[in-house]
């Protein structure tokens, strides 16, 4: 009995101790992807922020309005956001590696759907970014012509139209990513929809003495005497 | 004939040039549905030619943007013959007139690129631009343009005008003393659709890489004027006479800023290397007055400029951040809140603002077009305290105070120097 024991308990110790030697050197690996991955990111990070100052990201993402953003939130410009980003994304990819070398077995599935993931996560960066581009431009435009035509409450019509495109763009993003699609279609909708009813609302109650002046100054002459265009720029 | 020019003149209009040969003298008509005026126009072109340049062989070119009136059968019909007997029953040559049509809706680069294209074929040595709009053209503008180039070697003519004090405010107050305070020359009237110019310059500035940026032309005489002056060819300037006002519409003044200040802009990239080294002002060679002034009363609603210029100062805050210091944006915030009586846009912040939105401009800050757009309410706070200004003005006043804002801009002109190079 007492040798079974030891037999069993040696045995135990020799399986622990072979399977120990095997594991070993998959952290070895593991370790050192952590650390090589580590100093490629770093070096990745560091390319990517002298490329983005090269080029005047922070200036780009200024005008697309994402600065002003960041900053409301106390965050890192948008050049030292994305190096950042670039550099967890890169390192987080080795790490995952090497716990894929560990071979512990459920993770392989997970780290090879964040790998799949990962392209989608750029794709839907991108469209984040470029819509906050198209949002800013668009509503600066409907902002100056507003302006220029005198039309009532310019910024609301411009916050409305830069609102418009952001839920627009969110709701591709989170399709995109594939998180709470039918949420967001939901959201969208109704948020549209809403909107759009109060625009119809707001015309039909308010917008009766616009329309009025609109067509009186489009069509009822005699007031031209008091209408300082009668200057002639050139 | 160079293919360049060919490729975009259509062959029926390739094959009336054939047909016209060489001339001495190219009238350019740009129309588009003119049919009620330029019947009239034409006659009066034909008279100043036979009047002017009997002996000459001429052509009108008619290039139409686009008329659904009949305007180019109008041009081509009009016969010489009615005003031949009263001129000169003598007129040895013959007068051409040739249309084409260039585009659907019209488009003044393209339309000044055909009629310099036609000149450069007919060898024209003289030609001149007039814009079926200035319902008062005398047939004496003619030889008032064509003359010093045909005669005494010019290169480029513009005209100066009668106007009344309160009109061309964006020429008094931006245009001429900006372009004579960075080009040294007080040119009047550096965009205007009558000019005369010589077959040379035309052929040169026909050359140039201005027509294939997207814009389809847009402010095209301006840049030719420019061109003449960076390339140092001969100018002058002959006074027409009275310019009948065109009406405008408020939705006017943003694309007539496109055409000019938008266009100035972009020319002052190109021209660093002219403008830098500018220093002073000198007047061209002038037949005539230099410019006249009209007093009589004029009603303008002041109260609606002023607050155009405090509505837009308000909710352009955002854009103006990007565009001005943020002193001279604090200095347009105070006058912004100022009453009607004492508002006063003064001429020094006035150019300091024109300066800020032209560095703005060459670095891009915003989108090009944005910048242009946000300076409209600003020039209508400027139009009102010039109106301010004037408003009980002799002719010789307001010429001191556009005088006084032109050596300001003069004055401050190392203000945008020293912006320009702090964006390089």
């Amino acid at each position: 009995m007492r040798e079974m024991i030891i037999s069993e308990l040696s045995q135990a110790v020799h399986e622990m101790a072979r399977g120990f030697a095997h594991f070993l050197p998959r952290l070895v690996v593991t370790l050192i992807l952590a650390f090589g991955g580590w100093v490629i990111a770093y070096v990745v990070k560091a390319v990517l922020r002298s490329i983005l100052r090269l080029i005047k990201f922070d200036k780009l993402s200024e005008n697309a309005g994402a600065s002003q953003l960041l900053t409301n939130a106390a965050l890192p410009s948008a050049t030292e956001m994305l190096s950042r980003f670039v550099f967890w994304v890169t390192w987080l990819g080795f790490i995952l590696l090497g716990v894929h070398v560990l071979g512990i077995l459920g993770l392989q599935e997970q780290i090879a759907r964040f790998f799949l993931f990962l392209p989608r996560l750029f794709v839907a960066m991108f469209i984040l970014f470029v819509g906050l581009l198209a949002a800013s431009f668009f509503s600066r435009a409907a902002l100056l012509a507003a302006v220029n035509a005198n039309v009532p409450s310019p910024r609301v019509l411009s916050l409305a139209l830069r609102t418009i495109i952001i839920v627009f763009v969110l709701s591709i993003v989170f399709e995109e990513l594939g998180l709470a699609e039918q949420t967001m279609l939901v959201a969208f909708g109704i948020a549209f929809g809403a909107l759009m009813l109060g625009l119809a609302i707001a015309f039909g109650m308010g917008g009766r003495d616009l329309a009025k002046r609109f067509l009186e100054k489009r069509f009822v002459r005699g007031k031209k005497a008091e209408n300082e265009d009668e200057l002639s720029p050139l | 004939m160079k293919l360049a020019e060919e490729s975009f003149l259509t062959d029926d209009f390739l094959r009336q040039l054939i047909n016209v040969g060489e001339v001495d003298i190219l009238v350019g008509l740009p129309t588009h549905n003119n049919a009620k005026t330029i019947g009239s126009i034409v006659h009066t072109i034909q008279s100043g030619l036979l009047r002017g340049f009997p002996r000459e062989r001429s052509v009108i070119v008619n290039v139409d943007g686009g008329s659904r009136d009949g305007t180019p059968e109008l041009v081509t019909g009009v016969s010489i013959d009615d005003v031949r007997p009263s001129s000169n029953p003598y007129a040895l040559r013959t007068l051409h007139s040739i249309s084409t049509r260039y585009a659907s809706s019209p488009a003044s680069g393209i339309a000044l690129r055909t009629i310099l294209a036609a000149a450069e074929l007919l060898r024209a040595k003289a030609c001149v631009m007039l814009s079926p709009e200035s319902a008062n053209i005398e047939p004496e503008w003619l030889s008032k343009l064509l003359r010093p180039i045909y005669d005494d070697g010019f290169d480029l003519v513009t005209p100066t005008y009668r106007r009344h004090k309160f009109e061309g405010l964006l020429i008094t107050n931006l245009l001429y003393p900006m372009i004579r305070a960075f080009y040294g020359l007080r040119i009047r009237e550096a965009y205007s659709p009558e000019f005369g110019f010589s077959g040379h310059l035309g052929s040169q500035f026909l050359g140039q890489n201005v027509w294939n940026d997207g814009t389809e032309g847009s402010g095209v005489e301006l840049r030719f004027t420019l061109a003449a002056i960076t390339g140092r060819y001969l100018i002058c300037q002959s006074f027409l006479g009275e310019k009948d006002h065109i009406e405008r519409s408020a939705a006017d003044l943003v694309p007539v800023l496109r055409q000019t200040v938008g266009t100035l802009f972009t020319a002052l990239e190109a021209d660093f290397p002219v403008w830098s080294a500018v220093a002073g002002s000198q007047p061209p060679p002038t037949t005539g007055a230099d410019h006249e002034v009209l007093l009589e009363p004029l009603r303008v609603n002041r109260k609606r400029l002023r607050e155009m210029f405090s509505t837009g100062v308000a909710e352009l805050e955002s854009v103006f951040q990007s565009i001005l210091s943020s002193s001279t944006l604090t200095e347009l915030q105070r006058i912004a809140r100022l009453g009607e009586e004492e508002f006063h846009y003064p001429a020094e912040l006035w150019v300091r603002t024109v300066y800020e939105f032209a560095a703005s401009y060459r670095k891009s800050v915003i989108s090009r077009d944005h910048i242009v757009q946000a300076l409209a309410p600003l020039f209508r706070g400027r139009v009102c305290t010039f109106l301010l200004e004037n408003r009980n003005a002799s002719a010789d006043q307001v010429e001191d105070n556009i005088e006084a804002l032109c050596l300001e801009f003069e004055r401050l002109k190392p203000y945008l120097l020293q912006l320009w190079k702090s964006g390089e």
